[in-house]
Formats: C-alpha cells, sequence, structure tokens
C-alpha cells in the first residue's frame, strides 16, 4: 500500500496519456462502423460491415476523417474561410459571453448563499422560487429576456448567468453551512462579528464546495451562451452555428459534429482553467488531491 | 404550527409574486406572448388538465423521462465517480471526457438524441436528460470520496485497513453530503433536458410538445401552464432529495443545524 | 536488547524532512528501548520530534535511517498485524457513527464476528465510563467524552502497545487530570504498554514508570528519567515530594538539551530577560 498520495504526473504525460486514451476512443469508434456500419466505399473498393447496428451509420455516427475533412472545407461551397476558421472564432466569441456570464452568476450564487446563510427568514422565503427558477427551461424564458434587453450580447450573458448561478448557490449553502458548530461557536466566544466568522470561518470551509460548483458552472456557463444565442437573435457564436447545422444535420450531419467538437474543446479547456486555479488556490491542503 | 411558520415566507413572497405580476400585466397592458396574466395562465391549466391539450398526462410522460435520464445519469455517474476514486491514474483520461460530454449544448445533442434512439421513443429525452444529470452528479461524488480528512485516513491507515474498506467505511459516508449536492442540482436538469428535448420533437403527450403546441397556436397561456407544471414537479423532486439528506446524513452540520449554547 | 520483553525497539533511527529546498533533520541518533508493561512518557520543547518518533513506532511515516522494531518485528509488519492501538491530539471520530459504532470500527475492520463487536465495544465503553452514551453521536459530546471514545476505540481490539499524541492537549486542567487517572487505570487493567507523547511535565510524571526527555530539534534523547512512584497514583501522589524532585528533575533535564545557553542554569527565555532583552 503505498505510504504517500501517489505523486501526481506531470503535466506533459497526463496530455500524453489523454492523448493515447483519446485516439483508443477514436480507433473504437472506427471500430464500431467497420462492424455495423454503413457500407465503406474508398478508393473503389467496397466494405460491407457484417453487422447491422443503427447507431454506426454515416448519419448517426459520421466516420471520424469525414469530420476532419469537413473542418478544412470551406463552410459552405462558395465561402472563403473554412470550416474550422469559422468555428474557432465563434468559439471564442461565444466564449466571452460564457465567461461574462460565469463570472456574474458565480457572484450572485454566492451572494445570495451568504444571505440564505445569514437571514433565514430570506432563505425560506425565497428559496424554493430560486429552485423553481431553474425548472424552467430557458428557451421559455430567452424571449422575455431579449424583450426586456433588446437582441445583444447582454441578453446571452443574463442566460448564461441563468445557468450559472444555481450549482454555485446549492454549493455554498452546503458550504457555509459545513464548518463544525464548535468551530463558530469558538467565534462567537471571541465576540467575533457575524462579518468575521464569515470571512475566516465559513467561506475557507466552503472553498472545496465552492470548487466543485464552478467546474460544472464552467461548462453550464458555455451551454448558457449557446443557447442564448439561438433564441438571442445574436447572429454569431457557436449558437448560431449549432442551430444552423442541426437543421441541415440529414444533409451534412459531419458540420454538426464538428460544431460539438469546437463545444466539447471549448468547455474542457474553461474548465481545464478552473482545474488550475483550484490547484494553486488550494494547494497545501491535503484534501486537494480530489476531484 | 411551527411548520406555518416555516413556510410562511414563501408563501407571503408567492402571493406577493403572482398580485404585483397580474396587477402589472393589467396596468401596462403586456402582450400576453412576452407574459400571460397568472388568472389567464391558471384558466388554461384548468381547461387543459385533462382535456384539450392534456396537461396531466403530458406530465406523467415528462415525468417518467426525466426520472429514467436521472436514474441512468445518475448510475453512470456514480460508477464513474467509484472508479476514478479507487484509480485515481484514470482521472487524466475520464475527466476530460466528462468535461467534453458535460459541455455540449442540448440543442446540439438532441437532434442527435433523435436520430439514435427515434424521435418518438421517450428513450431518446432520457438519454439528453442523462447526459445532464451526469456530470454534476459524477463531480460533486468524486470530491465527496476523495477529499477525506487526512487524520481519518492516517487512523485507517493504522489499522492496516485495505482500500476497498477504507472507501466503504470512510470515503463512501463522507462523499454522501456531496453526492446529495450533486443530485439536488440533477433533478432540475433531469427535468429541464426532458422538456427541452420534447422541443426537438417526441410524443405528443409530453410538456414540451404543449409548449410548443401552445406556442405555434399562440395560446401562451397554454406554454405557461406547462411551464408551471414543469415547474411544480421540479420543486418535488428537489423536497424529496431535501427529505433524503434528513435521512442519510442527519449527522452533518448543514443539516443537523447550528446549536445556540 | 532485542527480546520478546522489548515491545519497542528503535536502534540509531533518523529522521530527515524534505521541504521545498531544505532538509530539516527531526531526529538524529535515536536508541530507545521500551519493555513490556512500561508506561513510557517523550518529552520535549515543541519542534523536538516527539510526535514524529511516535509516529515511527507506529509505521505512518519511515526513518530516514535506522530499525524501528515493534513487538519483535519490523514497524510495518507490527502495523498490519494490529499490534498497536493510536490515539491522536484530534479524537478524529467518525459523524455519522454512533459512539458504540466508533468504538466497533477497528474490530469491524478486522472481521470480528457480530458477538464479539458486541460484547467488546460494551466492555471498553465500560472501561472508559461511557456506557450510557453509547447510542449519541460524536458531536453531541464533550472534548474529553470523545478523547475517551477514541481511547476506547484504540484499546478496542487489545493491541499490547498503546500509542498516545498529546490526547489530553486541547483539556482543561480538571479534566486533564481526572484523564490522567483513567488512563493509569486502564493501564493497570488491561496490562498494556504505553508510549504516551506530551509536554507537560506534571503530566509525564504522573502518568509514566519512565520519562524520556528530548532536546530541540534535530531531536535527541537528553535523559531518561525513571519514575518511582508507588502505584496506584493518585491525588496523594501529586502532593509528594518525591513527585516535585522528579518534575524539577525533568525540568532541568529539558534546560540541558536546549543548547549551550541553558550552562547557566537559565533557560533561553530567562536569560535573555536578565540581560535586559525583552520587559
Amino acid at each position: 500500500m503505498p505510504r504517500s498520495p501517489e505523486p501526481a504526473r506531470s503535466r506533459g504525460s497526463r496530455v500524453l496519456f489523454f492523448g493515447l486514451f483519446f485516439v483508443g476512443i477514436l480507433v473504437f469508434w472506427e471500430l464500431l462502423k467497420f462492424f455495423g456500419g454503413d457500407p465503406w466505399r474508398y478508393f473503389g473498393w467496397t466494405w460491407r460491415p457484417p453487422l447491422d447496428l443503427w447507431f454506426a451509420s454515416d448519419i448517426n455516427l459520421p466516420h471520424v476523417w469525414a469530420i476532419v475533412a469537413r473542418i478544412f472545407q470551406p463552410l459552405t461551397s462558395g465561402a472563403n474561410e473554412s470550416l474550422g476558421s469559422y468555428l474557432f472564432w465563434q468559439s471564442l466569441y461565444t466564449w466571452r459571453e460564457a465567461f461574462i456570464g460565469f463570472v456574474v452568476g458565480g457572484v450572485l450564487g454566492i451572494a445570495i448563499a451568504t444571505a440564505f446563510v445569514h437571514f433565514s427568514l430570506a432563505e425560506r422565503a425565497f428559496l424554493p422560487y430560486v429552485v423553481a427558477s431553474q425548472t424552467i427551461p430557458i428557451v421559455a424564458l430567452a424571449p422575455m429576456i431579449v424583450f426586456f434587453v433588446g437582441h445583444n450580447i447582454t441578453a446571452v450573458v443574463i442566460i448564461a448567468t441563468y445557468l450559472s448561478f444555481f450549482p454555485v448557490t446549492i454549493a455554498m449553502l452546503r458550504g457555509l453551512r459545513s464548518p463544525d458548530p464548535r468551530a463558530l461557536e469558538l467565534m462567537r466566544s471571541y465576540a467575533a462579528t457575524r462579518r468575521a466568522i464569515l470571512f475566516k470561518v465559513r467561506f475557507p470551509a466552503s472553498v472545496p464546495y465552492l470548487f466543485t460548483a464552478l467546474k460544472i458552472t464552467a461548462t453550464a456557463s458555455v451551454v448558457g451562451a449557446i443557447v442564448g444565442e439561438g433564441p438571442g437573435g445574436i447572429q454569431a457564436g457557436l449558437g448560431r452555428a449549432v442551430l444552423f447545422f442541426s437543421q441541415s444535420y440529414s444533409i451534412a450531419p459531419e458540420k454538426l459534429w464538428a460544431a460539438i467538437l469546437f463545444t466539447a474543446v471549448l468547455g474542457v479547456a474553461f474548465y481545464g482553467i478552473i482545474r488550475g486555479l483550484e490547484a494553486r488556490i488550494l494547494r497545501g491542503r491535503p484534501e486537494a488531491a480530489g476531484a | 404550527m411551527r411548520r406555518l411558520r416555516q413556510y410562511l415566507p414563501a408563501l407571503v413572497i408567492l402571493i406577493s409574486m403572482l398580485v404585483g405580476w397580474e396587477l402589472a400585466v393589467r396596468v401596462l397592458n403586456v402582450k400576453a406572448f412576452i407574459l400571460p396574466a397568472p388568472t389567464s395562465i391558471w384558466a388554461a391549466l384548468i381547461a387543459n388538465w385533462n382535456d384539450g391539450y392534456f396537461i396531466f398526462p403530458s406530465a406523467r410522460v415528462t415525468l417518467i423521462e426525466a426520472l429514467g435520464g436521472l436514474a441512468i445519469g445518475t448510475g453512470l455517474g456514480v460508477v464513474t465517480a467509484v472508479v476514478v476514486s479507487r484509480f485515481p491514474r484514470s482521472r487524466d483520461t475520464v475527466l476530460p471526457l466528462a468535461v467534453a460530454v458535460n459541455a455540449v449544448p442540448i440543442i446540439a445533442f438532441a437532434p442527435l438524441a433523435n436520430s439514435w434512439f427515434g424521435t418518438l421513443s421517450p428513450f431518446s429525452k432520457m438519454a439528453i436528460a442523462a447526459a445532464l444529470v451526469f456530470f454534476p452528479i459524477m463531480i460533486n461524488l468524486l470530491r465527496g470520496l476523495t477529499q477525506v480528512d487526512s487524520s481519518a485516513l492516517e487512523l485507517m491507515r493504522s489499522y492496516a485497513a485495505g482500500p476497498t474498506a477504507v472507501t466503504a467505511k470512510l470515503r463512501v459516508p463522507n462523499a454522501l453530503p456531496y453526492f446529495l449536492t450533486g443530485l439536488k442540482i440533477a433533478t432540475t436538469l433531469s427535468l429541464i433536458g426532458a422538456v427541452v428535448g420534447e422541443y426537438f420533437g417526441g410524443l405528443t403527450e409530453t410538456l414540451g410538445r404543449v409548449v410548443v403546441a401552445g406556442a405555434s397556436a399562440l395560446r401562451f397561456d397554454i406554454t405557461w401552464s406547462a411551464i408551471l407544471v414543469v415547474s411544480v414537479m421540479g420543486i418535488v423532486l428537489y423536497l424529496l432529495v431535501m427529505l433524503l439528506e434528513r435521512a442519510l446524513i442527519p449527522w452533518h452540520p448543514s443539516v443537523r443545524g447550528e446549536r445556540r449554547a | 536488547m532485542t527480546g520478546p520483553e522489548s515491545v519497542v525497539h528503535l536502534s540509531h533511527v533518523n529522521k530527515t524532512f524534505e521541504t521545498a529546498g531544505a532538509a530539516t533533520v527531526a531526529l538524529s541518533d535515536i536508541s530507545l528501548d521500551i519493555r513490556r508493561g512500561e508506561f513510557v512518557s517523550l518529552i520535549g520543547p515543541s519542534g523536538c520530534g516527539k510526535s514524529t518518533l511516535l509516529r515511527l513506532i507506529g509505521d505512518l511515516t519511515e526513518p530516514s535511517a535506522g530499525a524501528v522494531q515493534v513487538n519483535g518485528k519490523p514497524a510495518t509488519q507490527a502495523r498490519l498485524d494490529r499490534d498497536y492501538g493510536m490515539v491522536f491530539q484530534a479524537p478524529v471520530l467518525f459523524d455519522w457513527r454512533t459512539v458504540a459504532e466508533n468504538v466497533r470500527l477497528p474490530l469491524e475492520l478486522f472481521g470480528q464476528d457480530k458477538d464479539t463487536q458486541a460484547s467488546r465495544t460494551a466492555e471498553m465503553l465500560e472501561l472508559v465510563d461511557l456506557t450510557d452514551f453509547a447510542r449519541y453521536r460524536p458531536y453531541e459530546l464533550s472534548g474529553g467524552m470523545q478523547q475517551r471514545v477514541a481511547i476506547a476505540r484504540a484499546l478496542a481490539f487489545s493491541p499490547l502497545l498503546l500509542l498516545m499524541d498529546e490526547p489530553f492537549g486541547a483539556l482543561d486542567e480538571m479534566t486533564r487530570e481526572r484523564m490522567n487517572s483513567e488512563v493509569l487505570n486502564i493501564w493497570q487493567q488491561t496490562g498494556i504498554t504505553v508510549v504516551f507523547v506530551t509536554h507537560s511535565i506534571p503530566e509525564a510524571v504522573f502518568l509514566s514508570t519512565r520519562v524520556v526527555v528530548m532536546s530541540a530539534r534535530p531531536g535527541r534523547i537528553t535523559k531518561l528519567v525513571e519514575v518511582d512512584l508507588p502505584q496506584p497514583r493518585g491525588l496523594a501522589t501529586r502532593e509528594s515530594s518525591r513527585y516535585f524532585n522528579l518534575i524539577t528533575e525533568v525540568r532541568e533535564a529539558l534546560r540541558a538539551g536546549e543548547g549551550p545557553a541553558s550552562d547557566a542554569g537559565l533557560s533561553s527565555v530567562e536569560r535573555t530577560a536578565a540581560e535586559g532583552g525583552i520587559g
């Protein structure tokens, strides 16, 4: 049994490991198509897969190289930029909206949770509606938001915020209340103000919970931004791309998959940034060797 | 009596919100397509409960899709978290993948799910809900399993306890509060997944289809009454998780409350 | 000598910690022999490595040099064979288990059957006088009571060695004295060997058959003080002149371990004050 936690792999080897794993997935993908997809027709040679797996057809699971090839092809016939370049710039555009939504949502979540912990009246009054707010599909609220704010980035940011604040609120409610009541009693015995208790005991105790929520929120804000771009009427961003490509899915499924790939990369990159931040802030805490 | 005191503030807020809303709509003459008045939403709900748009049967189907997705997503999330906590080296491969799946927005995933599982099959909506539920469950549980007090780990080491025993007797109870936090987030997401998935196509008798049908007929009172039902279902599920908390983790400071000496 | 009479045998043990950049020598050339049935206290200034020494015995950390033997085996084997029980500074009880369930934990881990578990748990709770609190949760108990649960847990599987790391440091003086009597009581009833880390000189003298005085970092053994106070020890012991003499002996040994400045018979703090330093 190891005596100490396993030493963290170097960044290089971690990336390599993931790269290998990713290649493994691609191989598995193509193997599925090899055994159960649509016929492969290349260079005048045809391979007919023995089985018939409905999810491995070319519509449902385009060939990996078809997706990659499509990325380098022009966006639409006659366009002068490639699909890949288009998606890249749209990703950055979307990320800007997502990031603002992430920050505002995080702050809002912390503020609400802090208010609820200190004023139980407020919690009893408003928590049901905070929860209820998350059950309303954003796609239903979007037209309302656009009506008040207009067809612009603000609407998208509001939507991204909307999807971001709830996990933070829930996590902070747990985290701010997680310190041992004895520690709180100790602070009270020092006649510490509620403010001091908040900053010296509750906040530090909630940091692990907060970071877990932020990792959820990183991707949620990206999703929020993308979802908001549609109804938000913003004629830009990954949202528009996804909407276009899903409409033409049966004609060119590779485009939607390419867009999905970019959204996934965007989400993973954002998540990675949060994870990096967490590693620095929680450095030294032995429990930090966690999620 | 105490119960009443507990729920009174929320009730007060609810009533004032409804009244304010009703007044605002009437006085400011807000167009129906933005926000109908509460009274008209309620009327539409009653009228269409088991008739017209059949909101109640639709709610049942949507709920089943959501719960199915919740179960699948939770199951996958739990398994993944347990595996990654037991084999820390797998983190580097599994986590980025989980994040990537989570980053794909519903509007991209729904057409895929419909194509894969069939638009009319409830399973396609369950898949969408499961995809939304997986990540919050997995990441919260993983943290709970790994974020353990180091003195407690040393204690187990002094007992020469093997990794399985440490997991069962220390990590799992320690992880319950985190897991339930994830579950709270997941219940609302499962409903959203089911409903928004239905926007993109599905059985007629589902709440998402009611919303779409209402909107295309410009009957926004219908639309909002369906959304109201979704909301109520979400709150009920959340309350169920809270009850679960009281049963499973009465010992956690956040559940047992702070003693005021 | 490493015969069966020797429960703990340390031979030229060194421990160095590598922190970012610098290497800290915590323990330097420690050799010590603890016989069956002894009650040995380790005392020394902060940072002298006494807790580290205890952890070495418990195989919670490895020596940089030298050998640690427990019960005639290497420390790791002794840990795997569950030859010792340990009580930490904090009780480290599981909030999700009741008091009885906490005491039962090692028994569950060792695969004892339910009946044995139940009877041993009841015995242990009886021993620490907490039978009425079996169903309570740790957070409902006071600090002293929690430590008693921790002691009950440590003894549940009848180890032959008990390691205690400043277990009463967080308690008030009166509770501490009471706990001291309880530990002595348990020691006499069970015949267990105890290694006890403390920074309280009176506590060390009251409890032990032998006091190991350690020097400041790097930790060395300055002196071994045999405590020949009669058993059983109680209030009368605390008021005897032999007790006070032994305390003085230990205190002087501690000062001696602080370095050349103490040759003048003053501790480093007293010396600075005399030279018109602080206040």
